[in-house]
């Protein structure tokens, strides 16, 4: 298998990509809301899988399987409470909330939505700073993933820093170009597309096994038919589909995809479709990566097991075809987040913070810089990738789901106050960067500060504490005279 | 006081959180059709699940995230 071959399957794709792009930029005025929003008007088809593309990066074709290869298909179970009932729950309530009020005031990003209400800089600017710094080093993992796949791909022939720049340079070239329409466009070419490829592989490899004696049940290691066992616990499962389902909800490219909708007739469609999708997706992927344990295969040292399992049944030209549909995945995810990421910088740090008169123009010129910027630094960070870059991009979800349940009390409460809001969003953060980053505290064998609290995840502890905070500290707090509920209660209709 | 359809929606969801995880499989570890139990349930579980959220966001949209009109 040549590895030429690979490269121009690859680039093939790629090229196709960014001549969406092209025309995706064609059609795209020069205005911040249509650069960021296009313009708000969004259809089913592309909201949902430019939604679903973004929220899957690399981990459905390699961590996903890889973790039903080490421990068990049961992460399929996570993901459906995870993506398919609380995601679409909270798509609902948060979401349809959200994008009534975007509509009804005009808001790109989330800061600006509390900001206006609350009347505050402080906090919008703390909003936007939380989330950038979960986002930068999450994109850099994105990177590196690329870089590592297309090195493992071409057997080193592309090696990893030329591997990862090229997808940077790719990226940059068609989101500076074309902003959120050319992203939602080429998201749902690269939806489509992986979800073809995992089928394809799923049914491959399915009849495969099925022409073995004992069938595909055969496949299916004996310790992994119950459910539970192992890292699974009730806890756990439980822990991680809460503590990632209201992460998504608040990292700066999902979000702002509440925005996007054209109609609401869009967002009742994608409401009833989110667990379709995700049975569609998840299902075959992890079982692959479980009949993988199941025949024997060995995990390559720091690799990928779906590879491996690609390599023994089917051709070279179709794994290739795999990989290329992974690095899909991660485009459209880190495509998406340097999107959002530099409408977070540009609209809620650098507007109201350093320039508050800038113009429209120069505002718009700035958000594609502020792509270019963000892309380049996470690109040198992933050629050196710091130990503690690393550990906090491993933990964006957790990070990002403290956010969560202070904007939901906003977004519902009216006598929630800015106070409320700073404590609850500051305290809930620094809870969890202590539990991540800090000592491992127990005070009369009670856990304060650790990474479980009697099997339940500090990501859903920090929540908790945010809850509180925010419900508490609101309730022995007035509201300033600069705080203004109307805006969220009476003009949205 | 919420309203009978707030309610009653309420419920639906809370059971559709509560049992897209099977606990009641818990270790069971019989196979259907070459898969594991759980996996035919999760399965199932999500078409119940695209179907009530059909409902309704076709019948009672505004329920809880609405706005008066």
């Amino acid at each position: 298998m040549s590895a030429l071959l690979e490269i121009s399957i690859v680039a093939a794709y790629m090229l196709v990509a960014l001549g969406v792009g092209a025309v995706a930029y064609r059609v795209t005025d020069r205005t911040a809301e249509d650069y960021y929003l296009a313009g708000r008007g969004l259809g089913t088809g592309v909201l949902l899988f430019t939604t679903f593309a973004t929220l899957l990066s690399a981990f459905t074709f390699f961590g996903g399987p890889n973790t039903a290869f080490s421990a068990g298909p049961e992460w399929i179970l996570v993901m459906g409470l995870m993506d398919g009932v609380l995601f679409g729950l909270l798509w609902y309530l948060l979401g349809y909330r959200q994008w009534l009020l975007g509509r009804a005031h005009g808001y790109v990003t989330l800061g600006e939505m509390l900001g206006d209400r609350f009347g505050s800089k402080t906090l919008r600017g703390l909003v936007a700073g939380v989330s950038i710094f979960w986002l930068f080093p999450y994109v850099m993992l994105q990177q590196v993933g690329a870089g590592t796949a297309l090195e493992a791909l071409t057997n080193g022939t592309v090696p990893y820093w030329a591997g990862a720049g090229f997808i940077t340079l790719f990226m940059i070239a068609y989101v500076v170009l074309s902003g959120m329409r050319g992203v939602a466009w080429t998201d749902t070419l690269q939806g489509v597309f992986m979800l073809s490829m995992v089928w394809l592989a799923f049914a491959w490899i399915a009849s495969a096994l099925a022409a073995e004696p004992g069938g595909i049940g055969a496949a299916m290691p004996t310790e992994f038919r119950a459910l539970g066992g192992g890292v699974y616990s009730l806890q756990w499962m439980l822990s991680q589909a809460i503590g990632i389902a209201f992460g998504v909800t608040m990292f700066p490219q999902v979000n702002q995809r509440f925005f996007v909708g054209k109609s609401e007739k869009v967002l009742k469609r994608t409401f009833a479709l989110w667990p379709v999708l995700v049975v569609l997706l998840f299902v075959p992927a992890f079982l692959l990566g479980s009949w993988a344990q199941g025949v024997g295969l060995a995990m390559p040292d720091g690799g990928n097991i779906l590879p491996v399992l690609l390599a023994e049944y089917t051709p070279g030209w179709f794994a290739a075809l795999v990989v290329a549909g992974a690095l899909a995945a991660m485009m459209s995810s880190s495509d998406s987040m340097l999107l959002s990421g530099a409408s977070y910088f540009t609209r809620d740090l650098y507007r109201p913070f350093v320039n508050a008169d800038a113009s429209e123009g120069y505002e718009n010129k700035l958000g594609r810089i502020g792509v270019v910027v963000f892309a380049s630094a996470t690109f040198v960070a992933s050629l050196f990738t710091p130990g503690t870059l690393v550990s906090i991009g491993e933990t964006a979800f957790g990070g990002f789901a403290q956010l969560a349940l202070p904007v939901g009390v906003a977004l519902y409460w009216r006598n929630t106050t800015r106070s409320g809001m700073l404590a609850g969003v500051g305290g809930s953060q620094l809870f969890y960067l202590v539990t991540v980053f800090g000592p491992t505290v127990y005070v009369g064998g009670v856990p304060v500060f650790a990474d479980a609290y009697w099997g339940w995840l500090p990501s859903v502890v920090g929540m908790a504490i945010g809850l509180v905070l925010t419900v508490g500290v609101s309730a022995v707090t007035a509201q300033a005279t600069s705080e203004d509920t109307s805006v969220y209660f009476e003009a949205a209709d | 006081m919420p309203s009978r359809s707030a309610l009653g929606w309420g419920i639906v969801f809370v059971v559709l959180v509560a049992l897209a995880i099977p606990w009641f499989l818990w270790n069971d570890a019989s196979m259907v059709a070459g898969l594991p139990v759980w996996v035919w349930w999760h399965v199932g579980w999500m078409v119940v699940t695209a179907a009530a959220f059909a409902a309704f966001a076709r019948r009672d949209w505004g329920t809880f995230a609405g706005v008066a009109k």
